[in-house]
């Protein structure tokens, strides 16, 4: 059940500090959106914004509204919980836990918010969400093992299959290949495209070969000096921004005459 | 679009080259044992000159040895090696000065409890024994009574104040906590003791004693080290794995028993378990709430109770007449704490070697 998201005149703050500025733009169901642009001009805290993932740093806090499909994720009454709910979320470096199996880790999502779950359906559930993470035949054998004892790239996909075992409409993916190898980094963008049918993702990373790769729109953001609000420069399909872009400082970054 | 910079230019090795020809000349690998027990040697010649004893007989031999060693390796391999050895000698010396008194104290205690360490010592109390035999049943028990209800009032609130401090406070009340948490664990515990006797005294009148109190009393001493220990290892948990809950939609309070506590339990049991180690032989505060008795009290909300380091300082201090066996019995009650103390040591290692997250590799 992939969602549209909507994002008007949105403004993000760390406490007084403005972190990111104006961002209007809208993120298309069943498509992949990337954000790229220098370290620190406020990808990573745009992406924990849509789901409310950066209120947990203190004084984190917007204005604006991000909607998703006609709800307000910011209206007065939503608990950011239940955004977290609807939209999964996939770190930079992969964070299974530790003391939990593999299948625990993937039921996590399910065991930690206390669901009940007949166990047939808990051990498809985790079939079906590790076959969609390209995982399952890796692991079936050893599905009782620690989720720490697996390869870096296995990891990443863990968490992936984590992530999407709770059925979210979106999935956010912060840098989720930059820890990885190429070959692992293959497997995960292979995963995003088949992920795509069922999911709106968005996707923030620095390999700009990865966002012309695996996206359909790009977003690029910059700030123009340190301590200052980062802010979204540019908006495109991924192929005109690539080749054509609006903006000059667009192209600068892309070409690599950035700074 | 590329990303590819220009590598600098290989610059030239940087590395010294090996000098050759000039190997330097090295002592062999024995030669510091040699040169100590040359200097055991020397010193023991002097002994009967200078009329020395075992203590001064060590002293004398590490000071000659250290400095034989330093000039002999100077002389020879150079002065970055000598003051190599020279820290070496030092470092040891400082070990083998640290582990005296406590190979000392475990020698002593070993070699004069072991004689009363046999089965009337952990059946039977002191009811009605002038002079041989008896035991310490009824304070092993009550050890084990006070300290159970200690651990019992401690570690629940020990726990939730780490837990606060560590993921809901912050700003000033989370200074001042950590301030007062500080200032606690630095509380002497007779004070503890007396605040104890105080507060029942309000209640019950002067001359109360209650095996509860003791509990309580020991509290005031264990809640802050329970919270220092527990709050240092809920740091170590990696605020990745807080976030990968929270983005799961996983709530803040489940994902601390969830996620948190789980991650952090062996530390946590480990840090547990030092804190009672460290209250089990408190002697100062239980000596003004529990007072001592001779029979069996297992009932720690009536009267007196009889508790090894309280039990220990007694037979000691009033040893009656002849006073030999009650020696014993208190040198045989300080071996039974120490064994108390070090299988909680153990059990602290097992815990933590138990419940440490599995990698399975």
């Amino acid at each position: 059940m992939a969602k549209r998201i909507d994002v008007s005149d949105l403004n993000i703050y760390y406490g007084n500090f403005l972190a990111v500025e104006n961002v209007n733009v809208s993120i298309e169901p069943r498509s992949i959106t990337a954000l790229i642009g220098p370290s620190g001009c406020g990808k990573s805290t745009f992406l924990r914004s849509i789901n409310r993932m950066h209120e947990v740093i203190p004084g984190g806090r917007v204005e604006g509204k991000i909607v998703m499909d006609g709800q307000d994720l910011y209206g007065a009454d939503v608990d950011p919980v239940d955004v977290r709910r609807q939209i999964g979320m996939v770190f930079q470096r992969p964070n299974p836990f530790p003391t939990m199996s593999i299948y625990e880790n993937v039921a996590a999502g399910i065991r930690l918010n206390n669901k009940r779950m007949r166990k047939s359906d808990l051990d498809d559930l985790v079939e079906r969400s590790l076959r969609g993470a390209n995982l399952w035949n890796e692991v079936k054998d050893r599905l009782n093992r620690p989720g720490a004892g697996l390869s870096g790239g296995q990891q990443q996909r863990l968490c992936i299959a984590r992530a999407i075992a709770v059925e979210p409409d979106v999935l956010l993916m912060d840098e989720p290949a930059s820890a990885l190898d190429p070959i692992s980094t293959l497997a995960i963008e292979d995963l995003m495209a088949d992920l795509k049918e069922r999911f709106t993702i968005v996707i923030v990373t620095h390999n700009m070969q990865q966002a012309a790769r695996v996206s359909e729109q790009t977003g690029f953001f910059n700030l123009s000096g340190v301590g200052q609000p980062g802010r979204l420069i540019e908006f495109n399909p991924t192929e005109k921004i690539f080749s054509n872009p609006d903006q000059k400082a667009t192209e600068d970054y892309i070409s690599g005459r950035f700074g | 679009m590329s990303q590819t910079s220009t590598a600098p230019a290989p610059t030239g090795s940087s590395a010294p080259a090996p000098r050759r020809g000039e190997r330097a000349r090295r002592l062999p690998n024995w030669s510091p044992w040699a040169v100590f027990l040359g200097a055991a040697a020397v010193v023991g010649v002097l002994w009967p000159v200078f009329d020395l004893n075992i203590a001064l007989f060590v002293l004398y031999t590490v000071v000659l040895g250290t400095l034989a060693v330093y000039l002999l390796t100077r002389t020879v391999e150079g002065p970055r090696r000598a003051t190599d050895r020279l820290v070496t000698c030092l470092v040891v010396s400082a070990f083998g000065l640290a582990m005296v008194p406590l190979v000392s104290l475990v020698w002593e205690v070993v070699s004069r409890g072991a004689a009363r360490l046999d089965g009337e010592f952990f059946n039977s109390s002191l009811v009605g024994i002038v002079g041989e035999g008896g035991g310490a049943y009824h304070a092993i028990m009550g050890t084990l009574i006070i300290t159970a209800l200690t651990t019992l009032i401690s570690v629940p609130i020990g726990l939730m104040t780490a837990i606060f401090l560590v993921e809901y406070a912050r700003g000033r009340l989370k200074r001042a906590i950590t301030f007062l948490v500080d200032v606690m664990t630095g509380i002497p515990s007779i004070v503890a003791g007396l605040f104890a006797y105080a507060l029942f005294a309000i209640f019950f009148g002067p001359g109360i004693r209650l095996g509860v109190m003791g509990a309580i009393a020991l509290s005031v001493l264990m809640i802050p080290v329970v919270v220092r220990s527990a709050e240092e290892v809920l740091k170590l948990v990696p605020n990745e794995l807080r976030e990968a809950s929270y983005a799961l939609g996983v709530p803040k309070w489940r994902t601390i028993v969830k996620v948190v506590i789980p991650t952090s339990i062996a530390g946590l049991g480990t840090g547990v378990t030092l804190a009672i180690a460290r209250v089990v032989g408190e002697t100062a505060p239980l000596l003004i709430t529990l007072g001592i008795t001779n029979a069996t009290n297992l009932d720690a909300f009536d009267g007196r109770m009889a508790t090894l380091p309280v039990y220990a300082y007694y037979q000691l201090t009033q040893p009656g007449v002849p006073p030999q066996f009650a020696t014993d019995r208190a040198w045989t009650a300080a071996l039974v704490l120490i064994i108390l103390v070090m299988g909680l040591n153990v059990v602290a290692r097992l815990i933590s070697r138990f419940f440490a997250p599995k990698t399975g590799r």
